[in-house]
């Protein structure tokens, strides 16, 4: 150790020591990377096996094409499950945003008796397990002798979206702050006005995060479906029904494309939120 | 005034729909639950008999699969809140500029399907996996033991797939605590352990409650992981109501069924809720 | 749509102005004129009703009893978007959504004025922030968006523009500044100001008019050098600067003075500064008017012995001194240190001084401590 180097304040520890120091300070940064990497472990299969030249089956690998990604709709019924996994997640997302955001306003806005009771029975649904949600919808059907498919499929995703839209918009509310509204009433706007100028801006990521909340609960949604859907297949059920014989590759591009796409809309959002911020 | 209606006026057309077909199916699940074949009728015809025996019957006939399901659920949910914990953790206190970013690498992975994730956990544990042959390799496991169609498989289905329920909460409770209480700990002579357990674990507990109820509640009912991952042994309650409409036919005993578990999730909800002192959930 | 504009202009009147929650009265029978042109302040602490009063006159709550009008119109239940009232808010309200130039230009466009433009860049000018115009809220720093909110509510030219504690997040020296602006600004535009502060600096160095609040009422009104020489009340003399009060009763009188008894020891108090209503009183001195010398110097005016100093701070400026009088209290001194006198020192034996005009009366049954910072009753429990 060449002393001139050796500075008197700055101890000496050797080597072994500081590895071991670094990893007790950083533990839990190395385990966030195993974690991580646990998460992503079935994407990264998904979206491997997407490649795959399978056929029918996608259980073994068998070479790598670009096939499956330039013919997505190759297999059977794979777009019309798609198809209507979407028309019914607009559809969804169309009328609980709608509705949900109305209790959110009339929650968050207004006291009023009955206020507590409002709160629980947002709070019913998110409490209740998916098979029964999905079984007492199944049976009033029947007792109406409507069968299943697309609408009752469309109503039951909505029963279960609308607690999740209301929960995201009534946070959204809360942190408003009221003298932003007074002062817009200061500068002349009346109720209507002020709530088209300045409330409702306020509040549309609140809904637009929550739209976007209900298309994904929906799209993704296999046991309500499962009971309301009758011979109609969605993504999901499609998934399910083909996993016994093989699900073809093109269901991994479209399961990997959906990844891709909700996170582009993620990170865009993210980015967007976070220039607002930064000086020009 | 206007100002008195207007709550009510925008609650009625999202309470009516919720009660038309939220409340309503309830109701009328109740009602078939107590009803019995009709002698003579064709499948699927009912009668109202007010045949409460209906409960016990389904509850003994299933009380192997209810216990199973929740013990699938309890086992499921400590495991989520152990994975999830640490690594809520991380990403609050860790995570600096790219917090939203890793929060945003959490939910990622859930937006490929659900059940396109749990077929991918199927294959990889499979016998054509990388999983199995290696732990064979390494003489972890005997040659003759497979993981899929097992209650291992099912569990550790159920943890993965309900980890970003347990993690956002946690990371919500978690995030809101000032750095500098943990600072004030050690000030005051406590170790980084005791920090943990007196000052991070109890402020950190409505994200903790929040978090096991969104993953305990659903993770009750599931029965597509056991559907996927398990076999006809790891039949979970919901299996059985499943089975019960679309196979055989049997909607008093399926009925039945669905309210004993809600009836038994409420009961341990409440009991669980009152324990850990949370009031506003929603 | 046109909106139904209120030419009303002229002084502002509160007659009667109550407002209760439940039991809480939060103004309690208020009645005041503010000038037209002026530049008023309403002063109190915390939870005296200044900002309740504030915001009625912008029609943010209503008056449970009572009314206000501007000029001849009673504006009392009118809303807020028809009164030519606009305020600045305490967190400047800005709307985070939209640019400078359209958070000011706001109040123009719902009233349906042409020009938005000119209007917008003039008042910007007036406020030195042109650069800005196209930013959003979030960029700005505190004080910037402090003067933007301020050019939001003048570029409407209303008849009266309220601030709400405007300078409360700025740090000193910006306050100070901001101060001397503002006060500027409204000579510049000629608009009636009213400025609702607990800091009693401020408001004596902005304003042409103070009110002193407390608990809903008004406690005394004038200028600033009103209430600071002559408070009525013990309130405003100890929340105005600090007062010494020493309690006495008026012996007898000398033509246009009291001769006031002071545990012993005699003064004179002119009658027109006196708001006794018996013999009872309490004698008021400004720590700044009390003059401090050794034992056998010469004095003049009035005289209080039998002090010795029980505590020195030296503050740069002056030197603060508690003296303890024989009957126990402790008088605070306020002396410049503008002359090479050495100051006094812990312990010394000295006697207190002043010019008599100086000498203020306030009632012997007041609270010789409403207004000072600390309940000295707090203090005592242990």
């Amino acid at each position: 150790m060449s002393h001139k180097m050796k500075d008197a304040t700055i101890p000496h520890i050797p080597t072994g020591a500081r590895i071991s120091r670094w990893i007790g300070r950083n533990l839990i940064r190395i385990y966030a990377v195993f974690a991580f990497t646990y998460l992503f472990i079935p994407v990264a299969y998904t979206f491997a096996f997407s490649f795959n030249d399978s056929g029918k089956s996608n259980l073994i690998w068998k070479g790598f094409t670009l096939n499956n990604w330039q013919n997505p709709c190759g297999a059977p019924e794979v777009c019309t499950a798609l198809a209507n996994s979407i028309k019914i997640g607009f559809l969804a997302t169309l009328f609980s945003t709608i509705l949900g955001t109305m209790i959110a306003f009339a929650i968050g806005r207004y006291s009023f008796k009955g206020r507590s009771t409002s709160n629980l029975m947002i709070f019913l649904p998110m409490a209740t397990p998916e098979i029964v949600l999905g079984a007492s919808l199944l049976s009033l059907f029947l007792v109406f002798k409507i069968n299943p498919g697309f609408w009752p499929t469309v109503i039951a995703h909505v029963v279960f979206c609308i607690s999740f839209v209301v929960v995201t918009v009534k946070a959204r509310i809360a942190s408003l702050d009221p003298r932003l509204e007074q002062a817009a009433m200061d500068l002349y706007a009346n109720e209507r006005e002020t709530f088209r100028r300045v409330t409702l801006p306020l509040v549309a990521p609140g809904i637009a995060g929550a739209a976007l909340l209900a298309f994904s609960l929906s799209f993704d949604d296999f046991i309500i479906t499962n009971f309301n859907s009758g011979t109609l297949t969605t993504f999901p059920k499609f998934v399910y029904t083909s996993a016994a014989r093989g699900i073809p590759a093109q269901a991994n591009v479209i399961g990997s494309a959906m990844f891709f796409l909700a996170l582009a809309i993620v990170i865009t959002g993210q980015i967007v939120g976070r220039k607002r911020k930064v000086s020009a | 005034m206007g100002k008195i209606r207007t709550p009510y006026l925008l609650l009625l057309p999202g309470f009516g729909f919720l009660f038309t077909f939220f409340i309503l199916p309830i109701i009328n699940l109740a009602q078939t639950s107590t009803q019995t074949p009709v002698g003579g009728g064709d499948t699927g015809q009912y009668e109202q008999t007010l045949r409460f025996s209906n409960y016990i019957d389904a509850f003994v006939e299933n009380k192997e699969q209810f216990g199973r399901s929740f013990v699938y659920a309890l086992i499921a949910t400590i495991l989520a809140l152990a994975i999830a914990y640490p690594l809520a953790y991380a990403i609050a206190f860790k995570g600096g500029k790219l917090k939203n970013f890793m929060l945003v690498l959490v939910v990622a992975p859930f937006f490929t399907s659900f059940l396109l994730r749990t077929v991918a956990w199927k294959q990889i544990l499979g016998e054509e996996g990388f999983v199995v042959p290696t732990l064979r390799n390494l003489g972890i496991i005997s040659d003759s033991t497979t993981l899929t169609s097992t209650s291992f498989a099912v569990v550790m289905g159920m943890t993965y797939n309900f980890l970003p329920f347990m993690t956002l909460p946690l990371y919500a409770s978690i995030d809101r605590i000032d750095p500098r209480t943990l600072e004030a700990s050690g000030d005051l002579y406590a170790n980084g352990f005791t920090t943990f357990r007196k000052v991070t674990l109890p402020l950190s507990m409505p994200g903790v409650v929040a978090g096991t109820l969104l993953t305990f509640i659903p993770a009750a009912g599931d029965y597509v992981n056991a559907a996927i991952l398990g076999s006809p042994n790891t039949k979970m309650i919901g299996n059985v109501i499943e089975s019960r409409y679309f196979k055989i036919v049997d909607y008093p005993t399926a009925a039945a069924l669905s309210f004993t578990l809600m009836a038994v999730i409420l009961i341990l909800v409440t009991v669980y809720v009152r324990k850990a002192g949370t009031e506003e959930l929603v | 749509m046109t909106k139904e504009s209120i030419s009303a202009k002229g002084d502002l009147r509160l007659t009667r102005l109550t407002k209760s929650y439940g039991d809480f009265t939060a103004v309690d029978d208020l009645s005041l004129v503010i000038p037209e042109g002026s530049f008023f302040a309403l002063l109190g602490p915390s939870g005296c009703g200044k900002t309740t009063t504030l915001r009625m006159i912008a029609g943010l709550e209503e008056p449970t009893v009572g009314s206000i009008h501007l000029g001849s119109t009673d504006i009392t239940t009118t809303k807020p978007y028809q009164r030519p009232i606009n305020t600045v808010f305490q967190n400047y309200a800005l709307f985070p959504h939209l640019t400078i130039f359209e958070n000011i230009a706001f109040g123009l466009r719902r009233r349906g004025i042409k020009d938005v433009d000119g209007a917008v860049n003039k008042v910007l000018d007036l406020v030195e922030l042109p650069h800005l115009a196209q930013r959003k809220p979030t960029q700005l720093s505190g004080g910037q968006q402090q003067r933007i909110a301020l050019a939001r509510a003048i570029v409407n030219r209303p008849a009266l523009l309220l601030l709400d504690e405007p300078l409360g997040a700025l740090d000193l020296k910006l306050r100070r500044q901001m101060q001397i602006e503002l006060k500027w600004i409204q000579k510049e535009v000629g608009l009636t100001f009213v400025h609702v502060t607990h800091d009693q600096e401020e408001a004596m160095t902005m304003a042409d008019t103070i009110a002193v609040m407390n608990e809903g009422q008004i406690e005394q009104m004038g200028s600033p050098a009103d209430l600071y020489d002559n408070p009525k009340t013990a309130f405003v003399a100890n929340f105005l600067g600090q007062s010494n009060l020493i309690k006495g009763t008026i012996s007898s009188n000398d033509g246009d003075s009291h001769i006031v008894d002071l545990f012993g020891q005699k003064i004179s108090l002119q009658k027109n500064r006196s708001h006794a209503n018996d013999q009872f009183i309490y004698a008021g001195i400004r720590p700044e008017k009390f003059r401090i010398s050794r034992l056998g110097t010469p004095t003049s005016g009035n005289i209080l012995t039998g002090g010795h100093i029980e505590d020195v701070s030296y503050i740069g400026v002056s030197t603060q001194y508690q003296v303890e009088m024989p009957w126990g209290q402790e008088l605070m001194v306020f002396e410049q240190n503008d002359d090479g006198v050495a100051p006094f020192s812990k312990g010394e034996e000295v006697n207190i001084s002043w010019e008599p005009i100086f000498t203020f009366g306030l009632r012997g049954d007041e609270d010789a401590t409403a207004g000072s910072e600390v309940n000295p009753e707090e203090l005592d429990e242990e």
